[in-house]
Parts: C-alpha cells; sequence; structure tokens
C-alpha cells in the first residue's frame, strides 16, 4: 500500500514538473535539439534542476542500506558500454528529434493533447513489443 | 532571456526541481529507478524484470495526472505537431530505441547523469547528438520550416 502511495506520488509529482517547465510542449522539447534554428534553452535549466535532488539522493542511497518502503534498492548494474546502449540511444534520439516527444512528456500529454499524445504511445507500444519480440530472442532463449 | 526569447529557465529550472524530487521519491521510498521507458514497458507486461506492475502502472497514471492538475490549475501551452503518421513513425523509433538502449531521458538523463554512470552519459550524449542531428537535417530540407 505504501509503495503505491509512493508511486502514484511520484508520478503525479513528475507529470506536473514535466507541465510546469514546458517539457510537456513537443516544440518547445525540439527547439532545444534546433541549434542552427530558434534555439532554445530551457530544456538544460530541467535537466540541472532535475539531477540536483537526484544527485542528493544516490548520496543517501550510498548510506542507507534499505529504501524507505521496499526490502532493497534495485539499481541498474554498471554494466559495459556496449553497441546496443550506443545504437538504442542513437534510434531514440532520432524518433525523439522527428516530434520533440520522448516517453515522459508523450504520456503527461495525455491530459493535454490526447489524440496526438495517445498516437504516440501506441506506436511507443509497438515499437515495445517489436523489441520484445525481434531483439531479445537469443538473449532470452 | 538574453537572446532567446521563448527560453523559460526559471519555470524549467523549478519544474526540473520537481522532476529531480519525483525521481528521488522514487528511488529512496521503492528503491525503484523513475525511468519513464522501463515503467511503461513494465504496465504492458513487455519487460524482463522491473518493479511490480502495480508500481509501474501508478507511476505512469500519476504523469497525466500531475500535468492535468498543472494545466487546470495554470494553463499549459503545448502543440504538437500537426502530422499523425510523423507521430507515429517517432513513436515506433522512440518505443524500439528506448529498450535497445535501456532507457530515455528520465532514466538516463536524470537518474543515470545525476548517477554519473558511465553508461547514462554514453546514452545521454549520444540521443542528444542523434536528436540534434535530426532536427537540423529536417530543418535543412525543409520538413520544419
Amino acid at each position: 500500500m505504501r509503495q503505491n502511495l509512493i508511486s502514484l506520488a511520484s508520478g503525479t509529482l513528475f507529470g506536473a514538473g514535466l507541465a510546469i517547465s514546458g517539457m510537456i510542449d513537443p516544440a518547445r522539447v525540439r527547439a532545444f535539439l534546433d541549434v542552427t534554428g530558434a534555439w532554445d534553452p530551457t530544456l538544460a535549466f530541467v535537466m540541472a534542476g532535475a539531477i540536483l535532488p537526484m544527485a542528493i539522493a544516490w548520496f543517501v542511497v550510498r548510506r542507507r542500506p534499505t529504501p524507505i518502503a521496499a526490502e532493497q534498492f534495485h539499481t541498474p548494474a554498471t554494466s559495459p558500454i556496449d553497441r546496443r546502449l550506443i545504437g538504442g540511444a542513437a534510434l531514440f534520439g532520432i524518433g525523439w528529434g522527428i516530434v520533440g516527444l520522448c516517453p515522459g512528456p508523450a504520456i503527461a500529454g495525455l491530459a493535454i493533447q490526447p489524440l496526438p499524445a495517445l498516437v504516440f504511445i501506441a506506436a511507443m507500444a509497438l515499437g515495445v513489443a517489436v523489441h520484445r519480440f525481434a531483439f531479445t530472442s537469443r538473449r532470452s532463449a | 532571456m538574453l537572446g532567446f526569447p521563448h527560453a523559460m529557465p526559471l519555470e524549467g529550472f523549478i519544474g526540473g526541481l520537481m522532476i529531480g524530487v519525483a525521481a528521488a521519491i522514487m528511488l529512496l521510498g521503492n528503491g525503484r529507478i523513475a525511468g519513464v521507458s522501463g515503467m511503461f514497458a513494465r504496465v504492458l507486461g513487455l519487460s524482463a524484470g522491473g518493479p511490480p506492475w502495480a508500481i509501474a502502472l501508478l507511476f505512469t497514471a500519476g504523469l497525466p495526472l500531475g500535468a492535468g492538475i498543472v494545466a487546470a490549475s495554470l494553463g499549459v501551452k503545448a502543440s504538437f505537431p500537426t502530422s499523425l503518421s510523423l507521430i507515429a513513425v517517432a513513436g515506433l523509433i522512440v518505443g524500439i530505441g528506448t529498450r535497445l538502449g535501456s532507457g530515455c531521458t528520465s532514466g538516463h538523463g536524470v537518474c543515470g547523469l545525476s548517477r554519473l554512470s558511465p553508461r547514462s552519459i554514453a546514452a545521454t550524449v549520444t540521443f542528444m547528438a542523434t536528436g540534434v542531428v535530426t532536427v537540423t537535417i529536417m530543418r535543412l530540407s525543409g520538413v520544419i520550416l
């Protein structure tokens, strides 16, 4: 129950932050990537603001044996940088640039512009499924 | 802001702080990374591992809830592209890319960079670079005017 409340609070605050920061506006996000056009540096300020509390959180994690409402921290293993990571990130950046949408703002955008947000989310779900069944078959076999 | 008439540095920083605190609540409360692409895949039942389904679902559902509250109380400006086919193509690429690369702007950009994770730094530099190249190509070829 406590875990569920924490999750809802985290997601709601996250979505509110996306809306207040202007990151829910795909045109503004794309303008950050538009260095030869009307460049908009707002995203850099958002990143700075978001990294600050998280840097403190990581500091606390190193000094706490367990999270507040769970048995253990599930932090990603420090595996090496491989072609899968770079290729996936490169692909993600291309999709991000095309319309200025990444997963967070797209899902939060359901409350603002439901139709285009839903189209993006449905296509993204298809992409997740394509990855699941086409790219991970060798690894999971 | 000087030279950048549309920039919102203050709103951006405040909204960014909220995003960072939200991710910190998830990490310190549930011991989980607030990565939206990973949570989304978990909601769909298409991720190997990941948090309990209820955690992923409630976090994901909170995103439009929080954005909706802000939109209703303060108002929000958002101009989505008009071409739904272009949006669909981008969504498909983002879906494949974020899974292959194990994260997006939130997981790598916020949670990973703040941890100084070499993988997340490499991923963030890469997706920012290909994002800039993509937008620049679209601008030079007249897709964006």
